[in-house]
């Protein structure tokens, strides 16, 4: 929803407000960081396997499906039917998931594993509040 | 040309969306209050479930067997609904939304492959928000519904897309039609029909429309002339106001007390109020009803309804209130075990028509206009029963069953997707 500010000053009588011709539609964190509506999922993360990525523990993702997942996007990804977040990496080597902290392994897509990609994660919202 | 654009098993659809590991699994979702199947796929299908069982009945077998059962939700399923509907209207310059999980699209002038068009609508559908659909594409809305159905039932070598006029006979096709398959053809017409000697969609389309307009009027006429692939029946793109609006439910339990029945009949009353605001909408009248289970042949049966009109048409959610609540006082009776009770609004006009009577002050109708858009702002955005008028909530007991309800993952911050990782 866009809000639009009202006029600064009344019109009837006198001169308006030299401000008025300068007012521009408030910001709207909306129409940045959501293109498209349709296709845009929240998802909050648990887990710590994407830290060096900047998605924290409890973080809130914006997902776009809309994007392509394209060899370096961080997607939300179905592997056996179960979801998870990591960066998709296409090379010689075959499609892999790989994790963003040495603590967990990258996941090599075999034969007869089942790979779908959910969507595509366009921002992180991370709180800074403790 | 038209086309109709139908989500696959949509409700279980939705589930899937956030819950991939149910794809290619039997899912079966329940009525309001854990009733009865209202939608299920073909895997559950395949395992004997049918449309409108009971739940009690299959409880035993669906565990056996796996079947994932959901109770309906409506939030989520209402919000993919207008994900779908969205990016459906990229797609065409009309478009009427007919139902939660229906699309009629106007492809007139477009010079184009439309088999591979729809390829293309479906695949971004799906991609956009998870929602596998089909599409029939036809000269006419009725013949655009049976290439759908048969789309979906595998007909098609597109897949999910059937272009109508690329079928080898549709003679053939129409010959295997049933009546009851046709759009807009009741059980009732189609037994008269039989009785004719018409007993499916190639017969009624090579009858005589004028015959047909005579016996049954001029929508039969027009089904016959659309089965010829000629156009009558245009496409709506905004829906004829509602005329009436109906808030109902069986109850998980039944009611014996005054104030549990008037703390449901609040609830009906206050979200009737807000589906009038909602549509700029106001009522002449309300209706209040109550009944016992028609089923119950053990106990004693009672319904009644009280019907209150007001001196101006009003969405006002504590007038609204008032009236059930006097309405319910009239046709109470003590001693009866009440299944299932609602609000009606009969009569409905815009809002706005309003003649103020001789006693009615401007200031009035402006003040309750102002707190019922202050109390619609606040429940939209802290959640539907941020707000709510005292006697809602004297009773919880009329509260629905939802013992399987999925979250409302698209429109409640608390009940977001959440993905281990």
């Amino acid at each position: 929803m866009l809000d639009l500010p009202l006029f600064g000053s009344k019109i009837p009588a006198g001169f308006p407000s030299p401000a008025d011709d300068h007012l521009e539609a408030t910001i709207d964190l909306n129409l940045q960081y959501i293109r498209h509506p349709a296709a845009t999922f929240f998802v909050r993360v648990q887990g710590h396997s994407m830290i060096n990525a900047g998605i924290h523990n409890g973080d809130m993702l914006v997902v776009d499906r809309s994007l392509e997942a394209i060899s370096g996007s961080i997607v939300i990804a179905v592997v056996n039917g179960e979801l998870t977040v990591k960066r998709l990496i296409r090379n010689d080597s075959g499609i892999w998931l790989m994790p963003e902290n040495p603590d967990f392994q990258p996941l090599l897509i075999r034969d007869g594993m089942e790979l779908h990609i959910w969507g595509v994660v366009a921002h992180v919202i991370h709180s800074l509040q403790p | 040309m038209f086309a109709i654009a139908d989500c696959n098993t949509f409700y279980a659809s939705c589930e899937r969306v956030f819950q991939p590991h149910l794809n290619g699994k039997p899912v079966v979702v329940l009525s309001n209050n854990d009733g009865c199947v209202i939608a299920l796929t073909a895997e559950a299908k395949a395992l004997g479930i049918k449309i409108g069982a009971p739940y009690f009945k299959i409880e035993k077998y669906a565990k056996q067997e796996g079947i994932a059962v959901f109770s309906s939700n409506y939030a989520l399923y209402g919000d993919m609904s207008q994900r779908v509907m969205h990016v459906l209207s990229r797609y065409a310059p009309k478009v009427e939304v007919y139902s939660i999980d229906e699309c009629f699209l106007d492809f007139s002038g477009l010079p184009i492959d439309l088999t591979a068009y729809c390829l293309n609508i479906c695949q971004t559908v799906k991609q956009w928000t998870g929602i596998p659909i089909s599409i029939g594409i036809a000269p006419t809305k009725t013949l655009s519904k049976l290439a759908n159905r048969l789309a979906k039932k595998g007909c098609s070598p597109s897949g999910p897309v059937l272009d109508w006029r690329t079928l080898p006979s549709a003679e053939t096709v129409l010959e295997s039609v049933p009546l009851d398959d046709l759009w807009g053809i009741s059980r009732r017409w189609s037994e008269k029909l039989n009785a004719i000697g018409i007993h499916n969609a190639l017969a009624l389309r090579n009858s005589n429309p004028k015959e047909m307009r005579q016996h049954f009027g001029v929508v039969l006429e027009r089904i016959v002339m659309e089965l010829r692939g000629i156009s009558c029946i245009p496409l709506e793109e905004m829906p004829p106001a509602k005329k009436q609006i109906l808030t109902s439910r069986s109850f998980g339990e039944k009611l014996t007390g005054f104030d549990d029945l008037r703390s449901a009949v609040t609830h009906f009353a206050a979200r009737a109020a807000e589906k009038l605001r909602r549509q700029n909408l106001a009522t002449q009248a309300l209706t209040v009803f109550i009944q016992t289970s028609p089923f119950d042949s053990s106990r004693p049966q009672y319904s009644n309804s009280a019907t209150t009109e007001f001196d101006i048409p009003t969405n006002d959610t504590a007038q609204l209130i008032n009236s059930a609540h006097h309405g319910l006082q009239r046709i109470f009776r003590k001693g009866f075990s009440y299944q299932r009770a609602g609000i009606l609004l009969p009569d409905l006009l815009p809002a706005g028509v309003v003649q103020a009577t001789l006693f009615d002050s401007a200031d009035d109708l402006d003040r309750s206009e102002q707190l019922m858009a202050a109390l619609d702002t606040i429940n939209r955005r802290h959640g539907k029963k941020s707000i709510r008028y005292a006697s809602e909530i004297i009773s919880n007991k009329w509260h629905m069953r939802q013992q399987f309800k999925s979250p409302s993952f698209t429109t409640n911050w608390q009940e977001l997707l959440t993905v281990r990782i």
